[in-house]
């Protein structure tokens, strides 16, 4: 029994987030929306030389060959800044579902994804519009009981906006003819494993989101004075802030797990990542609603930066599953005949 | 990371298990409250200590197995699945004995452990005065030197346990100019001295939990004093740091409270669904439960390998004090009408255990630190935010 990450693990969080805070500022951010795709092929082309777009792609495709438990901490750094680029959705839900698929498809396109030359996405049904579809140089979609393969050019694209403006969101048409790639039982198993890992990459980005809520409201709450004080020195503020700080640190150990088990192959890897979606989200969730309430006014407004996290978390919440939709999957587990409940039952 | 246990770890979970099978009692014991049930329980703490279960995680030569905290989870979840009964000696085996440890000198360890791991000696806890509950700087019973002894007078209140107890530690002001946390000194005293009266106090259940010790001219050994005269605030801050850090509520606790609200909700739910709340509460409890349970696991992962506890401990208190309130409201709502009726009630079929959970679980955001105060100290020590 170890619950720990390694020192290289560590490490490599902690160089990551250096990289990741220098260069995707607010200042950043806010000029990717003005930009007509809301993406930075420059930024994508530093993660591929820093070996992040190939780093659950094996090394046999030139990736790094690492697995969930070493990207969920990356991804929660991914949060931690609100990167635009679709780089958890690429590693944790793309290349998997390739390397599941195996063959041509998968020897054709994840040294692509690997070298930062192409990018692939999934849609499923379960989140209806497809993220990053507009730059994406090939779709994996569900369409009913199959996914099909579509290139750019066998798709129409729908643009949706979001009410977080580095989110880009398309309904997608797709032709008969597009290359059903997997059908039946196999396409079943697929679309349950993308979703699974989606939700693990929505749950870490949640953790990340929340502990970047908390770290400005903590700044601007010790330097806005009001009645003589720094308003952090107020009880009311400081336990606004402590109720999110106990959500958050007991969501981190369900989202690691969840990594854990699906890096694994466990059993009990859907009901983990449900556990983990569920309480990452509501973290964020209660981050978004304290943080904007100890912000006053300012929080209410477009140019402090606080809504460019709480808008994210508000849509991560959302996608790849819902609180319904998890907690749906807990009952089913909880409440079958005979399920293994209690003390001892949780590392069975 | 490695979310399996060892082969070693599950042969010693497969020796717990035996042992708990053959030896806890088949009828539930009565409150250690009572003073009957106080004497069974004391006998129970001596018969774990014979088979060396009383406290694993101490060293063998204090009968103990040296168990790292994995091991101590492992036990912890037997010993809650077996439906063991409950520690009356809490206050010595989880908060003064590893504080003894850390403070205590040679003399004392000797002298005292021993006797707690066999429950000869039951503890009491002495932190609160009338008026210093959350704000226990401001202590005013007084302990003064007089050659080899002290001579301490004032009261003490909420003293867990104490009507039973043989002995009780708390902090005694020992410099009389002294102010807040200065000038505390940390003394352990036994009840049974002359001049010290103890009141009991009801809880809500009617029965003797805590009480109040008045302390008149009582002389203590000097060799009583734990740590240095004038560090009993760091030294209490130790014990403080036990109480809400791992030791005193393990996950298993609230696992099988978890466990068997989903038993309830299963035999009721027909009933209990004309509330969709409660659903969504029971299954808010499980993952709580589990929560608890997870992140247990990672900091005691973390502590194994020379990690220290920090202020995250703050955080650890708040988030079982209110999952075991929420189960047992979850629990009230579905047994609903019956909720109320006491367990020996004619009519009262099915009700088990839950009242006197509902009426415990009322004070775990209080005892052990309030969570307001909780969550001041999360602010300040853990978030940085200013005083």
């Amino acid at each position: 029994m170890d619950f720990t990450f390694t020192e290289d693990q560590l490490l490599f969080q902690e160089s990551v987030r250096d990289f990741l805070v220098n260069e995707i500022t607010p200042e950043r951010i806010r000029r990717s929306w003005e930009s007509d795709s809301g993406r930075d092929p420059e930024l994508w082309s530093q993660l591929a030389e820093l070996g992040l777009t190939g780093m659950t792609v094996p090394e046999a495709c030139g990736g790094l060959g690492m697995s969930e438990v070493d990207f969920v901490l990356l991804a929660q750094e991914c949060g931690y800044v609100a990167l635009p680029e679709p780089l958890v959705h690429s590693t944790l839900v793309s290349v998997p579902l390739l390397l599941e698929l195996g063959g041509e498809l998968a020897a054709q396109w994840l040294p692509l994804i690997a070298s930062g030359e192409a990018k692939v996405v999934v849609g499923l049904e379960q989140n209806h519009w497809v993220e990053d579809a507009h730059i994406a140089d090939l779709l994996l979609l569900q369409r009913g009981g199959n996914l099909v393969a579509a290139t750019p050019g066998e798709v129409n694209l729908r643009h949706n906006e979001s009410v977080d403006p580095s989110r880009k969101l398309f309904f997608v048409e797709v032709g008969a003819n597009a290359q059903v790639v997997a059908s039946g039982a196999t396409a079943s198993k697929l679309i349950e494993s993308a979703m699974n890992r989606g939700a693990l990459g929505a749950a870490a980005q949640a953790l990340g989101l929340a502990q970047r809520m908390v770290d400005l409201s903590v700044q601007y709450t010790s330097e806005r004075h009001q009645f003589g004080k720094a308003i952090g020195s107020f009880q009311a503020v400081k336990h606004h802030m402590a109720n999110v700080a106990v959500s958050l640190e007991y969501a981190k150990a369900p989202v690691y797990r969840a990594a854990y088990a699906i890096a694994h192959a466990q059993d009990i890897a859907w009901h983990a990542v449900s556990h983990g979606k569920f309480a990452a989200c509501e973290a964020a969730n209660l981050a978004a609603k304290n943080c904007i309430q100890v912000h006053g006014a300012m929080g209410y407004t477009w140019e402090v930066d606080l809504h460019i996290f709480m808008k994210k978390a508000w849509a991560l919440a959302n996608t790849w599953g819902d609180a319904g939709f998890h907690k749906a999957r807990i009952a089913q587990r909880i409440f079958a005949p005979g399920a293994a409940l209690g003390a001892d039952a949780t590392f069975a | 990371m490695d979310l399996s246990y060892t082969n070693e770890q599950k042969a010693f979970r497969e020796e717990v298990r035996a042992w708990l099978a053959d030896n806890v009692p088949t009828e539930p014991l009565s409150s250690f409250d009572t003073e009957e049930g106080f004497r069974q329980h004391r006998q129970w703490e001596a018969q774990l200590n014979a088979g060396r279960w009383g406290m694993v995680t101490w060293p063998e030569e204090l009968g103990g197995r040296g168990c790292d905290l994995i091991e101590w989870l492992i036990f912890e979840e037997e010993y809650y699945k077996a439906r063991a009964p409950l520690r009356v000696n809490q206050n010595g085996i989880f908060l003064l004995g590893p504080t003894l440890m850390e403070y205590g000198t040679e003399e004392q360890k000797a002298r005292i452990l021993p006797k707690m791991a066999t429950g000869d000696e039951v503890w009491a806890q002495g932190w609160s005065e009338p008026n210093a509950g959350s704000d226990m700087a401001a202590i005013r019973s007084t302990a003064r030197l007089d050659g080899d002894k002290y001579i301490i007078n004032g009261q003490k209140t909420w003293s867990t346990r104490a009507v039973w107890a043989d002995w009780c530690f708390g902090m005694f002001r020992t410099d009389p100019d002294s102010e807040r946390h200065r000038g505390l000194t940390f003394i352990l005293v036994p009840l049974n001295s002359p001049g010290i009266t103890v009141r009991p106090i009801p809880q809500l259940d009617g029965l003797p939990g805590f009480a109040e010790i008045f302390f008149d001219n009582v002389e203590v050994a000097v060799d009583n004093r734990l740590g240095d005269e004038g560090a009993g605030w760091s030294v209490a801050m130790a014990t403080a740091g036990f109480e809400r850090g791992l030791m005193l509520r393990s996950p298993a606790r609230f696992q099988e409270t978890a466990r068997r609200l989903v038993e309830l909700y299963t035999a009721n739910c027909e009933s209990a669904d004309s509330d969709p709340a409660v659903r969504d509460a029971v299954i808010r409890a499980y993952l709580n439960a589990e929560s608890y349970c997870l992140t247990t696991y990672q900091t005691a992962c973390r502590l194994n390998k020379g990690g220290k506890i920090g202020a995250e401990s703050s955080t650890n208190k708040i988030f079982w004090s209110e999952l075991d309130y929420n189960m047992h409201a979850t629990a009230m709502s579905i047994l609903a009408a019956r909720a109320e009726l006491l367990p020996h009630a004619p009519d009262a079929h099915g009700v088990g255990a839950w009242l006197d959970g509902w009426l415990f679980s009322q004070s775990g955001p209080i005892y052990a630190g309030t969570n307001e105060v909780q969550r001041n100290i999360i602010a300040e020590r853990m978030l940085g935010m200013p005083r």
